[in-house]
């Protein structure tokens, strides 16, 4: 078949075919770039943290990880329920417990933790350390969490079951979020942690 | 590399983990294209835990990292540079 043969009627001349690519190609592009926007629009690297635990130990490791990975560009969201609320009210913030009874790793034998003022002692001793150790204090986390745009949540639940007020938590606060609002949160994260 | 070519320095002694990081970014978002920002820490911990912020860091760039003593007290020394 020579190169200027009519094409027989049904098939698409060359030059057709490559029309068709090329818009097919065209399209694909389109396509591709529409959905690489997309993903760059959702980014953003998020981590979500579920408070739980309101004791002195148990206050750290949220606020750490969580001012951590904001300065490494995450977007964080601690959602603080039940003892966890404790980390956020001002008041008691400063002055969280600790127990050495049930603690086999405290130096205290549990007959003796276990007297009237053992765990206010305790919770002193462990302030104590905190402070020789270099270590922020808790109120100074939370500073710097709300700083670096950490989302602290107060879970309205959980403030209405304690008897606090929404006044009593850090200005910065989130408050009136339920267990809905940490799910969909958890669901579009990268990290989620329950502390 | 020498504190001479430094931009910017920021004083961290005396805080511990998690604050060496969190300041390091503070100050990184405030430095210009080309800016080396020294970082000097009293926490060891320090020298793992920038060097891996700066590796994730887009734009960060870790030049030096070096171990000194000041005073009798050990301190370590960080280099980041913003990329132009």
């Amino acid at each position: 078949m020579s190169a200027d043969t009519p094409p027989s009627s049904g098939e698409n001349s060359p030059s057709d075919d490559v029309a068709d690519l090329r818009a097919q190609i065209e399209a694909l592009e389109t396509e591709v770039s529409d959905l690489r926007s997309e993903v760059d629009e959702g980014n953003a690297d998020k981590m979500v943290i579920i408070a739980t635990k309101g004791t002195l130990d148990m206050a750290y490791p949220p606020l750490i990880l969580a001012s951590t990975a904001a300065a490494f560009g995450y977007d964080v969201t601690v959602f603080h329920t039940f003892w966890g609320l404790e980390i956020l009210h001002e008041e008691n913030s400063k002055d969280l417990g600790l127990s050495s009874v049930g603690n086999p790793n405290m130096p205290v034998p549990n007959a003796i933790a276990a007297l009237p003022g053992m765990d206010r002692m305790t919770a002193r001793m462990m302030r104590n350390r905190i402070e020789d150790n270099d270590v922020a204090s808790v109120e100074e986390l939370i500073e710097t969490s709300l700083a670096s745009g950490v989302d602290l949540q107060a879970c309205q639940m959980t403030i209405d079951l304690l008897g606090y007020d929404e006044d009593d938590f850090y200005d910065g606060v989130t408050t009136g979020v339920g267990a809905a609002s940490a799910f969909q949160d958890m669901a579009d994260a990268d990290i989620q942690l329950l502390v | 590399m020498s504190t001479e070519t430094a931009t910017e320095t920021l004083d961290v002694k005396g805080q511990n983990c998690p604050m060496p990081v969190i300041k390091t970014k503070g100050a990184f978002d405030g430095l210009a294209a080309g800016d080396v920002l020294e970082i000097v820490s009293t926490d060891s911990g320090s020298m793992s835990d920038i060097k891996g912020w700066a590796e994730s860091t887009d734009g960060a760039e870790m030049v030096d990292q070096e171990e000194a003593t000041e005073d009798g007290t050990a301190v370590y020394k960080h280099y980041v540079r913003k990329a132009e």
